[in-house]
């Protein structure tokens, strides 16, 4: 899986609530992309382009369970996720999900708005402006084809009926 | 229709872990549920395994996804429907037509798969209930789609959070993969002053942590400290472990575990304590004989203070409630500062137990009577203010001192703030309108 995009940074712990508020928990799952990250800044939505990727620091996603803070990401067009850390829940939901998350650290070598080039399988990130490459824990296979096949309904679909 | 072949789903690849060297040390609590669970002799840290899940728990907000997303692929079967609970407990009553709809998907699933455990607007919490019902038995592999999950760990449980997606992989096949996690082993030792409480430990042990300190990890909480502590405060203190990022929190289960169990398992479980030479990626010891109430302030719940540096910020709403701390016992702690004194009319104070059982004995123990006579509102068991989605939600710029587990920015409202405290700090503050130490009263 290649995906490329430009950076759209965010801090250190942003957390499932930031991401998506409460208050939007009960709305249909297609109007969630429209809220993605209010919690921190209400304005997030209104710059991204589909295709970006959210850059983030230490603990992206900790807290709430909530599958919808994800699928805000998704809906709004984020095409990957690069962090310093996750939440262990936002990451299993995210790869569920289709959602590539990939896990390094890059903190200073990334501004807003930079080119990235991510090779999900061999867990990189290479930074076009600066050709600095950074390296992620590589998923293990299973977790790979998860992703690659769009995630988990996805597979699900297609073992059942055998393909 | 589909469901006889997405029962042989294969998720995980057995040969993932083929020739990975598994050393022979010991095994902690969560390596020992895993390998048992995986249907291995044994595991370590960084393993990936497939495990059979013992129990299913979903709820209204986080888990109607999973019951739409389990028709829309026409799966017509769950793995066994004695395994899954179903509750409605976040918003009970519905507070919105859209609340509404989720409750009836709940409903609606429920009875068209033949689920044999649901509770509705009458029963309470899911953390509450489900240890109190006795479907959590020490050993056993739980998952839930809500991160406090964590809570059943006070049952000796391997159990976690996970998504609304996975948990469609769960309903159809009963099995899940995790990576074994190292363990954090905490170590408790001393005795609680009078007037400090379980919360106040969880609430240090936040502190200490991180809110990212244990991700990814389990926690063993352990020690005298521990070993001395009811059910009710184990519950608290587990709750609390996802705060430090931890995926499971787990306390051994002994003979506290099995007088809770007693007149309520629904099984026998399969405990499991953790071997004297297991591998633990650090051991903490802390003495709690001098701790001091704690308070985890605005805007973070790593932000731990004792309460003598944050007594006296004005607060406008006191919230004695959720799977933290709305316990029976941990609305007597409350009582007892209560009884006989009166709130301030400028505080508005909630009382939400966690469940109806608890409710119940807090009526016939005349606890509900104090509430009412010191002017406190008492609601039905429900997650009420905690995660902003009912009861209680506040203006902006007002301030919530509360027994809940979270205080992300807005949690109750947005450009509200919350303060965690134990039950005791809580009603003192109540009473004196601002963050206040029960122990001056």
């Amino acid at each position: 899986m290649k995906i490329s995009g430009k950076a759209r940074l965010v801090g250190d712990k942003v957390s499932a609530e930031s991401i998506l508020p409460s208050a939007y928990l009960t709305a249909a799952p297609q109007k969630l992309g429209k809220h993605a990250l209010e919690g921190i800044d209400p304005t997030f939505v209104q710059r991204v382009v589909p295709g970006d990727i959210l850059v983030a620091g230490r603990f992206f996603g900790g807290g709430s369970s909530r599958e919808q803070a994800t699928l805000a990401l998704k809906y709004c067009g984020i095409s990957a996720v690069v962090a310093e850390s996750f939440a262990r829940i936002f990451f299993r939901n995210a790869l569920n999900l289709g959602l590539p998350a990939l896990e390094c650290s890059w903190k200073g070598r990334v501004e807003e708005g930079d080119d990235l080039a991510i090779d999900v399988e061999a867990g990189e990130v290479r930074n076009l402006r600066t050709g600095e490459v950074f390296h992620a824990p590589p998923l293990p296979p299973f977790l790979i084809s998860l992703l690659a096949g769009g995630g988990l309904i996805e597979q699900i679909k297609r073992q059942a009926v055998g393909l | 229709m589909l469901e006889g072949r997405t029962r042989r789903l294969v998720i995980f690849p057995r040969r993932y872990n083929a020739g990975r060297r598994v050393a022979m040390a010991g095994m902690t609590m969560a390596e020992k549920v895993l390998a048992r669970a995986s249907g291995r002799e044994r595991v370590a840290a960084g393993e990936f395994v497939e495990a059979k899940i013992d129990l299913a728990m979903i709820h209204e907000i986080t888990g109607a996804p999973s019951c739409l997303t389990l028709r829309e692929l026409g799966i017509e079967k769950v793995w066994d429907p004695a395994r899954i609970v179903v509750f409605n407990d976040h918003a009970v009553p519905a507070d919105s037509e859209a609340t509404a709809t989720l409750q009836k998907h709940l409903r609606e699933f429920v009875g068209d798969y033949g689920i044999l455990n649901f509770y509705d607007l009458r029963d309470g919490i899911c953390h509450q209930v489900l240890a109190e019902k006795g479907h959590v038995l020490p050993g056993s592999l739980i998952v839930g789609t809500d991160s406090h999950s964590c809570t059943y760990g006070a049952l000796g449980a391997f159990s976690t959070g996970i998504g609304a997606t996975e948990m469609v992989q769960v309903f159809a096949t009963g099995r899940l993969w995790f990576k074994v996690p190292p363990t954090i082993k905490l170590v408790y030792i001393g005795q609680l002053p009078p007037g400090v409480t379980a919360k106040d430990m969880a609430l240090m042990t936040v502190g200490r942590l991180g809110a990212d300190g244990a991700n990814y990890r389990g926690i063993e909480f352990a020690g005298p400290a521990v070993a001395g502590m009811g059910m009710s405060d184990r519950l608290t203190l587990c709750n609390m472990a996802n705060e430090t990022g931890a995926k499971v929190g787990m306390v051994a289960a002994d003979g506290v575990t099995l007088d809770y169990l007693r007149d309520r398992a629904r099984g026998q479980g399969e405990p499991v304590l953790p071997d004297a030479d297991a591998t633990y990626e650090t051991t903490v010891e802390m003495d709690v004989s001098h701790l001091e109430p704690q308070v985890a302030c605005h805007p973070a719940v790593e932000n731990v203070k004792p309460i003598s540096e944050v007594a006296g910020k004005e607060i406008h709403q006191a919230f004695l409630g959720s799977c933290t701390n709305g316990r029976l016992e941990d609305l007597r702690q409350a009582a007892t500062v209560l009884k006989g004194r009166r709130i301030p009319r400028g505080v508005r104070m909630l009382v939400v137990p966690a469940s109806q059982e608890v409710y119940l004995a807090a009526i016939r123990e005349g606890l509900i009577e104090t509430f009412l006579e010191a002017g406190a509102v008492v609601t039905n068991p429900n997650c009420a203010a905690c995660g902003g989605i009912h009861g209680g939600i506040m203006a902006q710029g007002e301030v919530c001192i509360a027994t809940t587990n979270r205080n992300f920015p807005g949690r109750m409202g947005r450009g509200t703030e919350t303060y965690l405290a134990s039950p005791s700090v809580v009603a003192a503050s109540a009473l004196a309108g601002k963050i206040a130490d029960p122990r001056r009263l």
